[in-house]
């Protein structure tokens, strides 16, 4: 075996072993858990990133055939560029959620809560992902897929004496095997046209157009259930907050991004030559999830639900970039779809930097100060300043601000949309600069969305007592989050070294990669030509910086230097006290406002007894226009079926006698 | 012995078993239908022991010991026990219309034998023949499921199907894997504990085996009561 | 670009066009309050006098609030810094510009960005009612203006087929015509720029009314030189979105050699321009009447259709042109 699959294997055994040892951990005895589990946790995600990072350096593919499975549908592993790049993200983030979690899981030792399950399905949850992004079969695939959705299960269901986490924990449940059987079934159909369930047989069969068309609707369903896409996303918001912080980090960092690699598996790698009809599809439902992800995600008060319908619109960006380089490979601009699909995964790599380290940062709250409601936080920057640090570069890094790293790939998404005028149908030229401006719009708006929680949360005044009384969190959440800061600064500032990574994989996806992107140097950024676009994150960093110093240092040349602290302006009345603060639901009502057509707005003020209370309800209009319709035909065609369903075995079996006749009959025709 | 001879020896003891089918159908006395039963299982080990000589297969020797052992003797022994231990070996359990299940039972032997006249046209006649009443016994089996109440007398059913199947895999195909025979007798073997740890909670919740009482999941029922 | 392009001449100019924004962003501000004042028959305030108020908040005491913490402090320099920086990327007296490799228009909008977010932020750190207000007004704003910026200037760089801003005038000086999707895009620019730079009929720089104020309401608790600092990179973002109408779309005069004649001319046209656009401001701002919070929407919203008309009318009709 070579060393790079000596690598490779560790990553899944280690998963396995934290695994194995998380049972032992106790609440009396969590030394296994938190010195033994974690750290091998950790260990994975390392040996993950590096034989990521190896097979990426690789280019080409290995296979490694394992002695397990059937014996026609044998277990065989694949790495390719595709698959290190997404291993590199996982790893990164496992890394940091693992040293994370050391302090993270002292919160738990108290409760009542069971250490054995936490520490048993972690490890569970990420063998399963690193099996799907190793398997190079159906069967493993499919194998592993449910693996990662069944632990995950037991992760959302961790905290399950509320009734709110067991009944997101079922959705979730539900939502997961809608997903695992629509792309059972597109596999099925791949299957049907190579003869086999290896993904060689089906990457060399090539279906019809009918049939590619199928498959992908099926995967395209099924891993967009699993990516959080509207109108499918229902179940992402609910699991996502009920799952303890450090593993909400990994289900929004990493679970969202598998669903991405699975996607791009079957439909970029697997179906055979794209069509752009698709592209349409998939750009549509990426804008769709990218606005209304915005906007649920700025109306929300609680700041981890907040982060998972920020999750939607950033996953949503990031199909919009897969939808742009669809529509450009499938009419014939490999370079442009090459462009697109880096512009997507550098996307994928940054949400899963910054969504992880947001969600450490809830976490970090949540441990110190017992709160996940904005309304009731603030003043946290001066109490827990490391935390208060990080969030922010977190925040401006989701909110795509230079130099941070999301903007640099919703630059990249940008400048691939600008090349619009290439294109030749009218229906394309239309639709992708609306969906330009709908990215506009939605990153503007999750400006708004991570202005109100940064500021709700860590600035001004603490609105109730325990939240005042928060403190600093221990030395390896801070340590955890602080890798992850680091990891969106250098992806923010250093972007060509990243593309020339990432462009590894259109180059071996489509055989063509971005020849011009580091053309100029590593200081600038060039995806087209120079004259087309540059954008130099380095230069914009060093001008800052310099220009930030000038002015400070001309300022406080100044004759006055001193600054004298006082009362802040109470208009000549009674000082401000911290609820007259605008909280999180204040500041969104202008939007709200603006906005409030796209959401199911229910604002009432009851005047009761005891004064007039205000009383607000923001729902999910996919709620009513897409669930309940579904919900409907299933109940019909249920109530159909319970008059076949009499309650009688005898009954049921006489059903399987008849249909065994009939089929028995049916196969002599 | 010629082969020819074999295998119309085959056929008889197949018909016999089959013939078995028909007793654990009909028969209403638990006991009775038990001993039908272990009947059927003794048959089948016949033929894969009369297979075994005619074909020279050393395995199915081994095969034919293996059913003749738990099919004949172990299964049996423990559902016999089981009836007495809940009291019911005076049990009756007759079908709603006897004579119309042994019609439907007929038309199904008609029906295997007509099934596979075109599935092996180019084969043997034997061949046809042993698949043909493999199938009756199996579709025998999965009728008695149907029309019997009594729980015991439904396993019996089940159990007699998987002599059915048995007995097709054994002389059209001439036995199955070893690895398969010991997985598929396990399972049996298992199936038979099961039942009977089924059968005291069944008994013990609804106070009867009989199955028609276990439609408590008829939702419609309860909308109207 | 990199390198070769880059010799001691350009980095001189360059430098000094940089150094230029921060001194006539002042003047610009000035002339607007003294084209006001006359349009109302008053003799007004000396065109210099913003820049003399600036002098003299520097000098004076700078007071922060018990409450404040240190993102309160540094938001001042970083707002200045990152208006500063954005508004270098912008061509002023010539397209010979290599800050604006450094930064296309997309970076500009995004420097902008930052330097809002951390006002927004600065605003809601004392923890009085008014910062939160303007920061939650500025981000509505903001929120809606800030997508019809970007596809504004996309369909200027879709013509030109670059976001450099430099290449884009250079495109629109050589062969750019007029045609009716720049029209839509100087509509929507025009508008995006009245509501980003707080001018009436969306905000009021004069005001101090609660009900009314966005930008004021943030940076009512600054004082001495960090209210020096926010005023004056609201003065350059006003500078900078007037240079922006007035060198892209009508980019006549501006320098295209490094030859200090063409810079002579470049500075003059440019005076020219930004005094009648100055001068249409305060007409404007005479003759309307600020708009009530709630219909700033509907002006936004015109403002971002406007530019994704522009911007479709030129994918679809003026393929090729």
């Amino acid at each position: 075996m070579s060393a790079l699959w000596v690598i490779a294997m560790a990553a899944p055994g280690l998963a396995l072993a934290s695994s194995l040892t998380g049972v032992f951990a106790t609440a009396r005895r969590p030394v296994p858990l938190r010195f033994l589990s974690l750290p091998l946790f950790s260990l994975s995600g390392l040996a993950a990133l590096l034989c990521g990072a190896m097979a990426l350096a690789n280019g080409g593919s290995a296979t490694l055939q394992l002695p397990l499975g059937l014996p026609w549908l044998p277990w065989q592993l694949r790495l390719d560029a595709l698959s290190g790049f997404f291993l590199v993200l996982l790893g990164a983030l496992t890394l940091a959620v693992g040293i994370y979690g050391v302090g993270y899981v002292r919160d738990f030792e108290r409760g009542r809560d069971q250490l054995p399950p936490l520490g048993a399905f972690s490890g569970l949850f990420l063998l399963g992902m690193e099996l799907v992004l190793m398997a190079d079969g159906a069967y493993l695939f499919m194998v592993a897929w449910e693996l990662m959705t069944l632990s995950s299960y037991f992760l959302v269901a961790f905290q399950h004496d509320h009734a709110a986490n067991r009944r997101a924990a079922f959705l979730y449940l539900l939502m997961g095997h809608v997903s695992g059987l629509c792309i059972l079934l597109a596999f099925g159909v791949l299957a049907s046209f190579s003869g086999s369930f290896a993904f060689a047989a089906m990457r060399a069969a090539h279906p019809d157009f009918l049939w590619a068309s199928v498959a992908f609707a099926l995967a395209f369903t099924g891993f967009g259930i699993k990516a959080g896409l509207v109108p499918v996303h229902a179940w992402l918001p609910e699991a996502h907050p009920a799952a303890p912080s450090h593993i909400s980090a990994l289900m929004s960092g990493a679970m969202l991004k598998v669903a991405v690699y699975g996607f791009l598996r079957v439909v970029f790698d697997l179906i055979g030559p794209l069509h752009w009809q698709w592209g349409v599809v998939v750009l549509t439902v990426g804008s769709l999830s990218a606005l209304l992800g915005v906007l649920l995600a700025l109306m929300q008060t609680d700041l981890k639900r907040l982060l998972a319908y920020s999750s939607v619109e950033n996953l949503g960006i990031v199909f919009i970039g897969l939808g742009l380089s669809l529509i450009f490979l499938g009419t014939g601009h490999r370079l442009l779809g090459a462009l697109a699909l880096v512009a997507a995964l550098y996307h994928a790599l940054n949400h899963a930097l910054f969504k992880g380290l947001l969600f450490m940062g809830a976490g970090a709250i949540l441990h110190s100060a017992h709160e996940r409601d904005l309304d009731r936080m603030g003043g946290l920057l001066r109490r827990m300043p490391w935390t208060g640090t990080f969030f922010l570069i977190g925040s401006l890094a989701i909110s795509g601000l230079p130099p941070l790293n999301g903007f640099v790939s919703e630059w990249l998404t940008f400048q691939a949309a600008l090349q619009t005028w290439q294109l030749h149908s009218g229906l394309l030229r239309t639709l992708i600069p609306v969906a330009a401006a709908v990215l506009a719009l939605s990153a503007a708006l999750a400006a708004a969305a991570f202005v109100k929680a940064y500021g709700v949360a860590f600035l001004g005044r603490a609105r109730t007592r325990h939240v005042r009384r928060a403190r600093q969190v221990p030395v390896s959440m801070r340590v955890g989050q602080g890798l992850l800061a680091l990891g969106c600064v250098a992806a923010g500032v250093f972007p060509s070294p990243f593309i020339a990574w990432i462009a590894r994989v259109p180059q071996s996806l489509l055989g063509s990669g971005l020849p011009q992107a580091g053309a100029q140097g590593w200081l600038w950024l060039t995806p087209v030509s120079p004259t087309t676009a540059s954008y130099s994150a380095p230069g914009v960093l060093f001008a800052l910086l310099v220009l930030a110093g000038l002015t400070a240092w001309l300022v406080h040349r100044g004759a006055v230097r001193r600054v004298r602290r006082s009362d802040a302006w109470d208009c000549g009345l009674t000082p401000p006290t911290p609820r007259m603060q605008y909280t999180a639901t204040g500041f969104a009502q202008p939007l709200r406002r603006v906005f409030g057509a796209w959401l199911r707005v229910d604002e009432q003020v009851e005047i009761a007894g005891s004064g007039p209370r205000y009383r607000l309800q923001i729902a999910d209009r996919s709620l009513a226009l897409f669930y309940a319709p579904v919900v409907r035909v299933l109940d019909r065609l249920t109530r159909l079926v319970t008059r076949i369903q009499a309650g009688n075995l005898r009954v049921y079996l006489a059903w399987t006698l008849g249909t065994l006749l009939l089929l028995l009959w049916v196969v002599t025709l | 012995m010629s082969v020819q001879l074999l295998h119309s020896l085959v056929l008889v003891l197949a018909a016999l078993a089959l013939f078995a089918a028909f007793a654990v159908l009909g028969q209403a006395r638990l006991l009775a239908a038990i001993h039908a039963f272990a009947w059927q299982g003794a048959l089948v080990a016949a033929v894969t022991l009369t297979v075994a000589v005619a074909e020279s297969a050393p395995e199915l020797y081994f095969s034919a010991v293996l059913t003749f052992s738990l099919k004949a003797l172990l299964i049996p022994w423990m559902l016999h026990r089981l009836v007495r231990r809940l009291g019911l070996s005076r049990h009756l359990d007759r079908p709603q219309h006897p004579m119309l299940a042994t019609v439907f039972a007929v038309g199904m032997v008609m029906f295997a034998y007509w099934l596979v006249l075109p599935l092996v046209q180019s084969s043997l006649a034997f061949t046809r023949n042993i698949v043909a009443i493999s199938l009756a016994v199996v579709l025998i089996g999965l009728l008695t499921l149907v029309v019997r109440r009594q729980a015991v007398a439904q396993v019996l059913g089940f159990m007699a199907m998987e002599n059915g199947l048995f007995l097709a895999a054994v002389s059209a195909t001439h036995g199955m894997p070893l690895v398969v025979e010991l997985g598929v007798a396990f399972d049996v073997l298992i199936a038979a504990v099961l039942f009977g740890v089924f059968f005291f909670q069944l008994r013990e919740s609804i106070d009867s085996l009989d199955v028609d009482r276990l439609d408590r999941l008829n939702e419609a029922r309860e909308d109207q009561p | 670009m990199g390198g070769d392009a880059v010799n001691a001449a350009d980095t001189v100019l360059a430098v000094a066009q940089a150094l230029l924004w921060p001194l006539a962003a002042p003047l610009l501000v000035g002339w607007v309050r003294k084209a006001k004042a006359m349009l109302q028959n008053r003799r007004g305030a000396s065109v210099l006098q913003p820049a003399r108020n600036l002098g003299k908040l520097f000098a004076k005491e700078t007071r922060v609030a018990h409450t404040a913490s240190p993102l309160f402090r540094v938001t001042p320099y970083i707002v200045f810094t990152a208006t500063w920086l954005a508004a270098a990327a912008v061509p002023l007296l010539s397209t010979h510009l290599y800050t604006a490799a450094l930064a296309d228009v997309i970076v500009v909008a995004g420097l902008l960005g930052l330097a809002r977010f951390f006002l927004a932020l600065a605003g809601m750190d004392v923890g009085t009612a008014f910062g939160g207000m303007g920061a939650s007004r500025e981000m509505m704003v903001s929120g809606m203006a800030e997508p019809a910026l970007l596809m504004a200037v996309f369909t200027l760089a879709m013509s030109a087929h670059s976001t450099n801003l430099s290449s884009v005038v250079d495109h629109q000086l050589t062969g750019g015509t007029l045609l009716p999707s720049m029209l839509f895009a100087l509509g929507s620019l025009i508008l995006v720029a009245v509501a980003e730079t707080g001018r009436i009929p969306i905000d009021n720089p004069t005001t101090h009314l609660e009900l009314t104020m966005i930008h004021e309401a943030m940076v009512l608790e600054y004082s001495g030189r960090h209210l020096a600092l926010l005023e004056w990179a609201a003065q350059i973002r006003l500078l900078l979105y007037g240079t922006l109408i007035a060198n892209v779309f009508f980019p006549w005069g501006i320098a295209t050699t490094a030859h200090p004649a063409a810079w002579g001319i470049a500075l003059a046209a440019l005076a020219g321009k930004l005094l009648v656009l100055g001068a249409a401001l305060a007409v404007g701002e005479t003759v309307l009447a600020k708009k009530r919070l709630f219909q700033a929407p509907a002006f936004l919203s015109l403002a971002f259709l406007f530019a994704l008309i522009g911007l479709i009318s030129h994918v679809i009709l003026e393929q090729g042109l």
